[in-house]
């Protein structure tokens, strides 16, 4: 019976996992810039582990495919059990697999832990088609908003209460958030419509902004520069033009910029 | 008096007009064909709704005027519309998960292949049955008629998450197409559950003498798991959408919390009250992965059942490891019912909760690595034939390793971070879930076609369309991997939107070839079909010297399925190259102490 | 008995195959029959399912209350009554099994004709239960205590009514004779009938006391 097949799925196979390797070792990730460095680990640690499986089982699954066609007086085995071999393969899998979930546990909690005291607050608005950016000023509190006050030529899109002392300071700016370098960001996520989601891709930073709730996240910008900010769930018609920009400045520019 | 009946019904050819044979037929043969090509049906439909896809998202500034004037609902001057680029996403979604891919493998070949490998003349309620394809049909007509309303089909996702699926002008495809999804989805369930009651009651209760539940088939065992799957969580997404069906016409708010802003305009009454009060979007979420997460296992069981099978066959060799492959399969599905939320890991939920999601998540990749070690092992040692069957099982197993092993990327929460909702996860559920699907199904299509037709599928064409379907379908799916990582966002219409997706798009482009090289491959799998189920040559009973039940059987069976007894089991369905016998193989049905028999007490 | 008609031939109606083919009892180291009655082991799969329906609501419910919107509802009166009349319509219904075990046709179809009379009254009270909290001013989107109320008890009564269609059903093949004597033929419809009652008082459970 001819070879051919079982040498093509062989060769398929080889390429498969060449190409894979050669374009997985690329650096795809966008340099980042921020703390959450262990993130990007992680993944390296996933790609390691898994593409040593990867490799692993197709190289065993070209050469068996090819080694193990039929040939003339060949004669296949029937042995079909091992339970030794059987218990090894899956202990080691369990192994492997709770070493994931130890990992990603305590880089979960990392991430979703306590912000420092001294992280700045910012508010960010997902909103059929803009992310509407408000920061408390100087007295650190949020005025409160209410959906009945929006007024679209004043540009409030939010509904903010002027006659809340509380809102008398707050900064309003659309599709543009201000950071600084360095200083952790509590950026606290609503949405006054449908499910968005605040992804900034350099920062390896996304939360679902979710009607009804505030979701909260922070991070720590480390470098400055400007970025991009897109909309990560599906918001309607306009989903893919809800592009912001993070502008993060060094801390002196900051100090800078509110002395004028 | 019950005697000269059935004397009277045996003297006479049993006379079934045309109508009651195939068209409003109860014979099970016939209702899994029926299903089989109205799924084929869907997936065409689906699969040109994704070559639409590709073509805007690797060129947005395309002038595709010649679709415009096919399609003037969709496109303007030339240009697609965003929201017509929503409808295309969110029902190719959804026509693939419920009504290609839960049914050709489930509806399609459960029904085909039930009685067979049981030992039954048909299924356990042969009406029930019926009643289940004519539920179905009507649900597929619905899905498809949303596309003909004023303001378009749903367009909220195949996830159809509120609001957005809640708000009728949230969206245009969320005023009457949602509705109809959600009714369209009513009667897929219905036909499910109607094929669910029937495929455990027939496994449990029909089969023949010494079909033990051990010595089922593999693939018996997936449709069985499957049915309890589809019974216990397909409800939940009922529940959710009964609740979705009251926020969208009724006022209620299940789903919609309060002080909502619908393009600047609030969502309040004349006193200025909130018109929606206190729901949760996260409400919807729950409910619909509770069955999402069971449903991607219910299009994958059939796929790893049938693999099992057809290695096993084309290897000549008894599959490894047989108990740990029936005990992966009942791990898997026990499993995919308590990981639903890495789904929603950056949903807003409680990060405690995510936790928890994390640990079934993890641990679901045990038994899942365990099915491929397994399948290796029946490779090593063993006498390939690489017939058409045999590539497409291979295929699901390479499918299987690529698509799951990035599984293992994504449950973990925080890696999730920067990968949810990008191509990275387009690429994860292409791979295992629709890959695996569709290799199976056609593997099993090349393979039981005798059974179906009575003929056998072209060999040639057979391993042309593999290769070229194998080879574009990586060609598609695997460079998704990358621009995933790279931060490419999903469901979007216009990815040169943004700067840090700019260097991407020339990955888009080789992925749209191959999208289109892969859709256009389709057309010699459907030459090839159709050819021979009229024109093929004849099959023997059993073509490929396998050990089930349905081999027993002509090809294709008659009504009733055996023309005399049904025969009785005597040994597991792996006896391949049993060292103590003269063929290499010994049926299922055979009594001489060989193989396995030999091996255990005698009866 | 069911007629022991060769099976080859047989196109199929619903339901039974004679136990010979249906690898029945022969099973000897395999082969099923362990569940018996193939349309009442269907039956309790479908109530399964109807169950998860019923679960999935009531963490959907658990849920909601949680919510700083829920009030509390007061429930109709009549919804005792309408308790009442759907647990006695169990009672009549378990009467007429006796009756039909005994052969007392007569005797059976009145006390099935109290379960479908008892029934179709639920359904009413159910009506005058809306209504009344409609009248009260409780309407289906003030509150999602109240959407619950409507959802839930809508639910259970679409299904009751599913319940008073198969009745009639039942009826009829009493009527015409089409039970044999010996069979519990009245037994498939009285595990639909007292699931639907149990259902009931979970609801209540749920909407009133938790």
């Amino acid at each position: 019976m001819s070879k051919l097949q079982g040498l093509l799925f062989a060769l398929a196979t080889l390429v498969l996992v060449v190409a894979a390797t050669l374009l997985f070792t690329r650096d795809w990730l966008p340099p980042l810039v921020s703390d959450r460095a262990a993130i990007d680990n992680a993944i390296w640690v996933s790609l390691l582990v898994t593409g040593v499986v990867f490799i692993a089982t197709n190289l065993l699954l070209a050469w068996f495919g090819f080694r193990y066609q039929d040939a003339d007086g060949a004669k296949a085995s029937y042995w079909h059990d091992n339970p030794k071999l059987e218990w090894s393969w899956t202990l080691a899998t369990a192994v492997v697999m709770l070493a994931f979930l130890f990992n990603s546990l305590s880089l979960w909690a990392d991430i979703h832990g306590e912000a420092p005291e001294d992280a700045m607050l910012v508010e960010v608005t997902g909103q059929q088609f803009r992310w509407v950016v408000r920061y408390p000023g100087p007295d650190g509190a949020f005025g409160r908003t209410d959906a009945t006050l929006v007024d679209v030529n004043a540009e409030n899109y939010i509904g903010l209460d002027e006659t809340d002392p509380a809102a008398g300071d707050d900064v309003m700016r659309i599709n543009e958030l201000h950071l600084v370098e360095d200083h952790p960001v509590r950026v606290q996520l609503r949405s006054t419509d449908v499910i968005h989601s605040f992804f900034l891709p350099d920062f390896r930073v996304k939360q679902d902004a979710m009607p009804g709730l505030t979701v909260e996240t922070w991070f720590v910008p480390t470098e400055a520069g400007e970025y991009e900010i897109a909309c990560a769930e599906h918001c309607g018609l306009g989903h893919y033009r809800m592009r912001g920009f993070v502008h993060v400045v060094s801390a002196q520019e900051h100090a800078r910029a509110l002395a004028e | 008096m019950a005697e000269s009946a059935a004397t009277a019904h045996d003297a006479h050819a049993h006379e079934q007009s045309f109508i009651s044979k195939y068209v409003f037929s109860m014979d099970h043969k016939v209702i899994g064909v029926q299903y089989y090509v109205t799924a084929m049906l869907m997936a065409v439909i689906a699969g040109l709704l994704a070559m639409m896809i590709r073509l805007q998202v690797a060129f947005p500034a395309g002038d595709f005027s010649l679709l415009g004037s096919i399609l003037p609902a969709g496109y303007s001057s030339g240009v697609m519309n965003p929201e017509f680029y929503a409808m295309l996403f969110t029902m190719h979604g959804t026509i693939m998960v419920f009504f290609v891919l839960s049914t050709a493998p489930v509806s399609g070949f459960g029904n085909l292949l039930i009685p067979l490998q049981v030992g039954a003349r048909d299924m356990a309620f042969p009406f029930l049955n019926m009643l289940s394809y004519w539920t179905f049909l009507p649900g597929c007509a619905v899905i498809l008629a949303s596309f003909f309303v004023e303001s378009g089909a749903a367009a909220a996702g195949w996830t159809a998450y509120p609001p957005l699926s809640a708000l009728k002008n949230a969206v245009p495809g969320s005023g009457m197409g949602q509705t109809l999804w959600i009714v369209g989805m009513t009667f897929f369930i219905a036909s499910f559950t109607m094929g669910g009651l029937n495929f455990l009651t027939t496994i449990l209760n029909m089969r023949t003498k010494g079909l033990s539940m051990m010595r089922m088939p593999l693939t018996l065992w997936a449709m069985f798991l499957v049915a309890i799957l589809g019974l216990l969580s397909f409800p939940a997404l009922v529940a959710g959408c009964i609740l979705l069906l009251f926020d969208r016409h009724l006022g209620t708010s299940f789903y919609l919390p309060s002080g909502l802003i619908m393009t600047n305009v609030p969502l309040v009454d004349a006193s200025g009250a909130s018109l929606t009060s206190g729901g949760s979007p996260l409400l919807w979420q729950h409910l619909f992965w509770f069955l999402g997460h069971p449903e991607v296992y219910i299009l994958m069981l059939p796929a790893l059942g049938f693999t099992s099978d057809l290695i096993s066959c084309f290897s000549r060799r008894p599959i490894f490891g047989h108990k740990s492959m029936v005990g992966a399969m009942v791990a898997i599905s026990g499993l995919s019912f308590i990981v639903w939320g890495h789904h929603m890991f950056q949903s807003g939920m409680s990060p405690y909760l995510s936790m928890a999601f994390v640990v079934g998540t993890m641990l679901i990749a045990v038994p899942s690595a365990v099915k491929v070690f397994n399948w290796l092992a029946t490779l090593w040692r063993a006498r390939i034939q690489f017939r058409t069957p045999m590539l497409w099982a291979m295929g699901v197993v390479s499918l299987f390793i690529s698509g799951g092993l990035s599984g293992i990327w994504l449950g973990q929460s925080a890696v999730d971070i920067p990968l949810h909702d990008t191509y990275f996860v387009v690429a994860h559920f292409h791979l295992i879930m629709a890959g695996a699907a569709l290799f199976g199904v056609f593997g099993a299509t090349a393979f039981w076609f005798p059974k179906m037709f009575g003929r056998t599928m072209n060999e040639s064409l057979g391993k042309v369309h593999f290769w070229l379907t194998f080879l574009a379908y990586y060609g598609t799916f695997f460079p998704m991997h990358y621009i995933g990582i790279a931060g490419h966002m999903r469901r979007i219409y216009d990815p040169t939107q943004y700067g840090f997706l700019q260097h991407l798009q020339g990955f888009n482009h080789f992925i749209t070839y191959s999208a289109l090289i892969l859709g256009a491959s389709q057309i010699v799998f459907f030459v090839n079909f159709f050819w021979s189920a009229f024109k093929g040559p004849k099959a023997s009973p059993n073509p490929w010297n396998a050990t089930g039940l349905e081999w027993t059987t002509p090809s294709p069976p008659g009504h009733g399925n055996w023309p005399g007894e049904i025969p009785e089991v005597h040994r597991w369905p792996y006896d391949y190259s049993p060292p103590d016998a003269e063929a290499d193989f010994v049926m299922q049905t055979d009594p001489a102490p060989v193989g396995e028999r030999a091996r255990s007490a005698p009866a | 008995m069911p007629s022991a008609e060769l099976v080859t031939d047989a196109p199929s109606r619903g339901g039974r195959l004679p136990p010979a083919e249906a690898g029945y009892p022969g099973g000897g180291d395999g082969g099923g029959g362990l569940i018996g009655d193939p349309a009442r082991f269907g039956l309790w799969l479908f109530l399964a399912t109807l169950s998860m329906l019923f679960v999935g609501l009531t963490s959907a419910y658990l849920v909601r209350r949680e919510s700083g919107d829920w009030l509390p509802l007061r429930p109709p009166g009549v919804l005792w009554v309408n308790t009442a009349i759907l647990l006695a319509s169990s009672v009549t219904l378990e009467a007429a099994r006796r009756r039909l075990a005994a052969w007392d046709l007569s005797g059976t179809r009145r006390f099935l004709g109290g379960t479908g009379l008892l029934g179709a009254g639920f359904v009413a009270g159910q009506a005058l239960a809306w209504r009344e909290l409609v009248d009260r001013g409780f309407y289906l989107a003030s509150n999602p205590h109240n959407s619950f109320f409507y959802v839930l008890t809508g639910l259970h009564v679409l299904h009751l009514v599913s319940g008073l269609i198969w009745y009639c059903a039942v009826h009829y093949r009493l009527r015409r004779l089409a039970i044999a004597p010996g069979d519990d033929g009245l037994r498939l419809f009285a595990t639909y009938w007292h699931f639907l009652g149990g259902l009931w008082l979970y609801l209540l459970l749920l909407l009133f006391v938790i």
